[in-house]
Order: C-alpha cells, then structure tokens, then sequence
C-alpha cells in the first residue's frame, strides 16, 4: 500500500503540471496512467504536431511539451506507475483507497482525475468471433514475438504497428498482412520494406480487404476477408493480430459515483471538486459551463486543484499564498538557490 | 444555413438546420443527435464521428485529406461512403445533404 497526498489519474501535460503544482505547496503525488508511456494524448496521439497555444511557448511538439513538463517537475520526484488502470476507489476514514488493474492499492485524501476522454484502449474487430478469441488467437498486442514462431499469422492494419510487426514476424512466421486500402499511414520506409518482402515471396499482402469472419471451434483455423465490392477471400491462418490505433474510454471513472455529463465530469470552478469531497477533476475530462478544451485550461484548472488538496491533505497546517520569485519554501522544494 | 439530416444506424432520423460554416459534426452535436461522439472535439484526432454520406452527396462534398484518410482507417466499419463528419463544413451547396451513422463510434 502506497500513501501518499494526492493520487493523479493520468500523466498528460495537466496531469503532470498538476503535480508541479502539488510540488510547489509541498504535496506528494503518484502518478497513474493506462498507457506504457508519460504524456497522454500529447504523446499518443500527435507526437511530431507542433502545438501553437501554451503560453510563452510560442510553437513546440507534443514530445518537447511533454519532455519539459517532465523537467519541470523533477524537483519534486513524482513516482508514476505506467500500464495501470485505476480499477475503483472506495472512501477509509479521511482517504480514498484506489485499486488499480495491476492490484496497486494507494491510499490518498485527494484523487485528481487529469484523464483526458479517459483510458487509451486497443480498438478492436467487430465481427462478433473476435470476442470470443481474444487472447485465444486474436490478439490486440504482443508480448512475446516468439510465441508466433513458425505460426501462420495475419495481421490487420495500415499504421506503424501493423507494418513493423509484419515485417518482424515475417522473420520467422508465414505472415499475411491485410488493409482496408492499398495505401499504408506508417512510414514510407516501412511499406516499402513489406512490399520488397512481399515480392520476395517471404510476407503476403492484401488490400484492399477487411475482415468478414474467423472460424474455428476451440482454436482458429483460419478467416474470411472480403472487399467492398464483395470479393472473398479465405486464409489458413493460426492467430490474427489488429492493430487499428487506441480509443479513448472512460472506463471505471464511470462507476465511481460521480456525475458524469456526456462522458465528462462537472466540477465547480472554485477548486474543480466534483459531487465527491477529495476528488478533483481537471483538463479535459472536466466540464463547467465556459469550459475549454486546451491545454492551458487545464493548468490552471490544476493549480487551483492543487490548492484545494492541501485542505485535506494538511487539515491542521495553514496555507499560505506564496511566489517562486520570493519563497524560501519554494526555492527549497525546487532544490534552487538562485535569487537569493 | 442548411438542412442536414443525420440517419441513426436504426433507422431514426433528424432533420436540422445547421449554420454554414460549422461542421456535419457541430450540427449534431449541438443538436443533441446521438451516434456522433467526437470525443477530439474536431481536431480529427479520433475517428469517433465518423458518418456514411448517402451516396448522392458523397461527391459533391470536398475530397478527404490525407490525415482524415489515415484516421477513417480506425473507424468502426469504414466503407467507400465513410467520412470524418469534423472535417465536412456545412455551405449552402450541402442543403439536404444525408449523413448515416454507423451502429457504433467504436
């Protein structure tokens, strides 16, 4: 069990200036996020895209914008635990008790919910067998390239992931790898690397087809593809792999008994507390009426979270209202002795 | 401003006027149409309002970037017809333009 100030749910750029913040006025934090790596949808989502509104940042990247929040709060030596979905949370005495998918239990006074549009989850094939294969088969993920080895495998997709791992397996595995067109948004390199291989006899590529059914009984034995134009298609194969991006879901968040309004939370634009005393919400995943959808919002709305926090969290202490130019305090936590 | 009507996957339909200038998206969503989530909020980002344009109208809307070609890969059962409705901004030519959505965001 892990005790700390205040549990973050998410480390995306609000998420973790929040803790910057919690930082500052000598809070704790641990981190919590779904992904296996920091920076949310900054990160997942548009890495490379420059971003033209955080202030004073004039133009920068998800990656740099993520890479400099990290900076920032390193003073503070947040702890972050990747690859954890927060399960559910239930109220001992003065604190929150979270569980996390991972069987991670922290027990903190505050929780704040920096989620985003919640946890990034594999996005899946929708015929119906699918379902009943997953992990038996189809897969959305892989753990161990060698558990394929010498297996026949088709993988579906067009992005980086469905290329490099075509590419990979081919290596060792009879691999077919199936498009919905004949383009791929992974990098050029990799396409063509898959078509070299592919006229060298050692990957088969088909586009543009989608997938239409997997049959088997216990196991797979193999599946049908279709284009539009209803062209069919049957392969032999041992596992399917999709690789079709993540989705955003809000997930447990939704049995917490909070007010949720359109897959967001409302909160008060005093401190972003939602119905739940110790529970903040903030960035995108919080909504109040004038709310925006920026990164910049989010800040704030984590500063005065922040604020909020050190109520709980040190019910018998005061706090006072301090600037980093002037505060002894502060320049301690920061590990800094310019300015003096 | 136009009239769009946005057809849920089980046949339900709602006709709406929605101001030139806004998106087949925007006009949903501020209409209270489900089936369109736009979790993004427009940026393209997400795949979550993705609509089948009836065929009729399908070519008279501006042709697909790139970017909304890659992310409609994502989409939940994208055909010929599919299109992010965050990347469609409403004009006068697209008065009674027909939207389909599919039977889920994702």
């Amino acid at each position: 069990m892990i005790k700390t100030d205040v549990l973050v749910i998410g480390a995306g750029p609000v998420g973790l200036f929040a803790v910057h913040q919690l930082g500052l006025i000598g809070l704790k934090a641990e981190l919590v996020d779904n992904l296996d790596k920091i920076g949310g949808q900054c990160i997942e989502l548009y890495p490379d895209k420059p971003i033209y509104d955080i202030p004073a940042a004039p133009e920068c990247t998800g990656e740099s914008l993520t890479n400099n929040l990290l900076e920032q709060i390193k003073p503070f030596k947040p702890s972050f635990h990747l690859n954890e979905r927060v399960q559910e949370i239930s109220k001992e005495n003065n604190n929150w008790k979270i569980v996390t998918s991972g069987k991670k239990i922290f027990l903190a006074p505050n929780i704040i919910i920096a989620a985003g549009v919640g946890s990034f989850e594999p996005r899946k094939f929708s015929v119906k067998e699918a379902e009943k294969f997953e992990n038996n088969g189809v897969f959305y993920s892989i753990k161990d390239k060698t558990y394929f080895k010498n297996k026949k495998v088709c993988i579906f997709g067009g992005g980086d992931s469905a290329l490099d791992w075509a590419i990979e397996l081919s290596k060792f595995s009879e691999v077919t790898l199936v498009h919905r067109r004949d383009e791929f948004r992974g990098a050029e390199h990799s396409a063509s690397v898959a078509k070299e291989l592919e006229k060298e006899g050692k990957l088969k590529i088909k586009t543009p087809y989608q997938i239409k059914s997997i049959e088997g009984d216990k196991k797979i034995s193999g599946i049908t593809i279709s284009t539009e134009d209803g062209k069919i298609e049957k392969i032999d194969t041992d596992y399917v792999l999709g690789f079709f991006g993540l989705i955003m879901k809000l997930g447990p968040i939704a049995e917490w008994g909070l007010n949720i309004e359109k897959k967001t939370i409302p909160v008060n634009t005093e401190n972003f507390q939602t119905n739940k005393e110790g529970i903040f919400a903030i960035g995108d995943i919080c909504t109040y009426p004038g709310k925006l959808k920026l990164i910049l919002s989010g800040f704030h709305e984590g500063a005065l979270a922040a604020r909020a926090c050190f109520k709980l969290a040190r019910p018998n202490e005061k706090y006072r209202f301090e600037f980093t130019t002037t505060s002894k305090n502060i320049k301690e936590r920061l590990g800094v002795t310019k300015g003096d | 401003m136009s009239k769009i009507t946005y057809i849920e996957h089980n046949e339900k339909t709602h006709t709406v006027d929605v101001p030139n200038e806004l998106t087949v998206m925007e006009g949903a969503v501020q209409n209270n149409i489900p089936g369109i989530d736009a979790d993004c909020g427009g940026a393209c980002a997400c795949a979550t309002c993705h609509v089948y344009v009836d065929k009729k109208w399908f070519d008279k809307i501006k042709k697909k970037d790139d970017a909304e070609q890659d992310m409609l890969d994502m989409a939940f059962e994208p055909n010929k017809f599919s299109r992010l409705s965050c990347q469609i901004t409403v004009t006068d030519e697209l008065d009674g333009l027909v939207v389909k959505m599919p039977l889920k965001q994702a």
